[in-house]
């Protein structure tokens, strides 16, 4: 694992095929405005070290905008998703926002704290797993839910969420979305109108 | 209830397939070009007439919205941007137009862009929507090798390039000046209006800011009518709506229903009812947290509608319904709502960025009963220090949950601070 503090003055920069991603980003927007292209150019930098952002990657990206470092720090610090420390290689965000709560969110909380034996903002020492208690994640129809990197796990039970941190665990493939038969997706069940 | 002919999001699930030749097969971009060559004011005065409000949550009139875009100039572009940063608790409407229904918005962006002089509009979608935003803009990449998008669509000489923006987590990105303060690379912090967006918007350019859901539902307004999207629902609140219910029923659903449904038709026709029955409810959150709650005594034959709502003091908001059962703790459920406006307050007015601390603080000793009597005039006078003193709205939602929480369950607060008193030891 890298340093375990932001100074991490280690010199970054984009990888070649991560420039031509900084060309399409920038792309989007107008030539002379550049700033707008921050929170794409900081997930990117998110991406290729590895879940986090360290400051030399915000100074690169400063400079790759031309703005000061400051605008660019206040940005990843202002915005809940960039993450100014390490995190474990499965970063897992559990909502227990109003809808996830009535549907049984604190178990699920306590029971991955219990089985990956970390408290709230903490990372397993094997580095595999961090665990964060997070605000609603807009897949209310189907709470509980977790979010783990990129993808929603949802309508979990205590057996559906041990079987993905195993399998997690022991580095398989877990299928997203949802972990019950029921449905595909957010329809009603057997409604009348399907 | 919405008859089947009526309804708009005929693939809300994806039950039918995905990609552009479903949405083809579906009706989707049929008479795309006649509808362009029909004109700006043609498609202003539909949409006024159909009496669309925008489904964001505040309901303000679209048309009217988007007749405050100046006209086009040589020396700024007009923009439009969708906010799709759905982050309102209890609301999940927009993710699926996003994953199962992205060429109806993407249909709705060309219309309302033709509307409103725009050649660039870009989709603020939420960061935590990663699968989501892949697939929009797989939607979008095939439009564009469709010729649906880019240069001179269907020759009808209009431009349009749309482009897909994610946010990084924070839910005051949903308010619209804080948006486009995120589009352009700052901090998502609400401006001071006037200037409203409409004059000086994205980069100081004329902006409208629209919900996915209001821009997804123009091409059946265009498409079927004005009259027929205005002869749904009840006057001043026409047309159909997606409703997220969540909480305490037995199939929590998205589903797109007539506006000013019955709650008690929507929650038993489509969710199979309240855990436990009709009368095992207790209270509902009609629409997102920001709505005040709704005790069960006022929730028989509740239309769902803006003005309904609004006359039991409440409001549709998102139109998000978290449905709660009589087991549940509302102090707690309301607190988790406290916490969630504590977290997301962008700090920059004082109080907001302090009152959101303190209404947690108070409403966390509440819960345990560990509170005085007055702390609840306290708390009143927090929420109302908030209220009305901010930039936006955040404030506004904040203090709103709390209060209605104290207007129809005060007696239930006190009777759980006189029951902690007796068991805390005499000192």
């Amino acid at each position: 694992m890298k340093s375990n503090n932001n100074n991490n003055l280690e010199k970054f920069e984009f990888t070649k095929k991560n420039l031509e991603e900084v060309d399409k980003i920038f792309a989007k927007y107008p030539d002379e405005q550049k700033a707008s292209a921050v929170m794409p150019l900081l997930d990117l930098a998110m991406r290729q070290i590895g879940g986090w952002i360290t400051e030399s990657a915000m100074r690169y990206i400063s400079t790759l905008i031309n703005v000061p470092y400051i605008r660019v720090y206040e940005v990843a610090s202002f915005y809940s998703m960039f993450n100014l420390k390490p995190i474990g290689k499965n970063f897992i965000q559990i909502c227990t926002t109003t809808s996830c709560w009535l549907r049984g969110s604190d178990d699920i909380l306590k029971l991955c704290k219990k089985h990956l034996n970390v408290e709230n903002n903490q990372t397993t020492k094997d580095g595999l797993f961090t665990l964060k208690e997070v605000e609603c994640l807009g897949a209310c129809v189907n709470a509980p839910m977790i979010q783990i990197n990129d993808n929603y796990y949802e309508e979990l039970n205590k057996d559906s969420l041990l079987n993905i941190l195993n399998k997690l665990r022991e580095g398989k493939e877990v299928s997203i979305g949802l972990q019950t038969k029921k449905r595909k997706g957010a329809e009603p069940i057997d409604s009348v109108n399907n | 209830m919405l008859n089947k002919k009526d309804r708009i999001f005929n693939n809300l699930y994806g039950l039918k397939g995905n990609g552009l030749k479903t949405a083809f097969a579906l009706g989707d971009w049929s008479e795309a070009k006649d509808i362009i060559v029909k004109g700006k004011d043609w498609i202003l005065k539909q949409v006024k007439d159909s009496g669309l409000r925008g489904r964001g949550g505040a309901g303000f009139p679209s048309g009217l919205k988007w007749s405050f875009m100046p006209p086009k100039s040589e020396y700024k572009p007009n923009y439009l941007i969708v906010n799709a940063d759905e982050s309102e608790p209890g609301t999940c409407k927009d993710r699926e137009i996003i994953r199962n229904e992205p060429f109806k918005l993407l249909e709705g962006i060309l219309y309302a862009s033709v509307a409103m002089d725009v050649h660039t509009a870009y989709i603020y979608i939420r960061g935590e929507f990663y699968n989501e935003y892949l697939n929009l803009q797989r939607a979008i990449d095939e439009c564009y090798s469709n010729k649906l998008l880019g240069r001179n669509i269907l020759k009808s000489g209009h431009d349009l390039d749309i482009y897909v923006h994610r946010g990084a987590g924070a839910y005051i990105c949903g308010e619209e000046s804080a948006l486009i303060e995120s589009l352009e690379g700052k901090k998502g912090q609400p401006r001071l209006k006037p200037p409203f967006p409409a004059n000086v918007g994205l980069y100081g350019c004329p902006t409208t800011v629209s919900n996915v859901e209001t821009i997804a539902v123009v091409p059946a307004i265009l498409k079927r009518g004005a009259s027929w999207f205005a002869g749904l629902g009840n006057e001043n609140n026409t047309g159909t709506k997606l409703f997220c219910i969540s909480g305490h029923v037995n199939n929590p659903c998205t589903v797109e229903e007539e506006m000013g449904v019955d709650l008690k038709e929507l929650i038993e026709k489509h969710c199979g009812g309240v855990l436990g029955g009709w009368k095992n409810l207790k209270a509902v959150v009609p629409g997102g947290s920001s709505t005040p709650l709704v005790p069960a005594s006022l929730c028989d034959n509740l239309a769902m509608d803006f003005d309904s709502l609004k006359a039991v003091k409440s409001g549709l908001g998102t139109a998000a319904v978290i449905v709660m059962d009589k087991t549940t703790d509302l102090i707690e459920a309301i607190t988790r709502f406290s916490r969630f406006y504590n977290h997301e307050s962008c700090g920059q007015c004082t109080p907001c960025r302090e009152g959101t601390g303190w209404i947690l603080k108070i409403m966390r000793k509440l819960c345990k009963g560990a509170a005085d009597f007055e702390d609840i005039d306290k708390l009143e006078d927090i929420c109302s220090q908030v209220e009305n003193h901010t930039i936006c709205a955040l404030g506004d939602a904040a203090a709103w949950p709390v209060q209605a929480l104290i207007r129809h369950y005060r007696k239930d607060i006190e009777k759980r601070i006189s029951v902690s008193n007796l068991k805390r030891p005499a000192e």
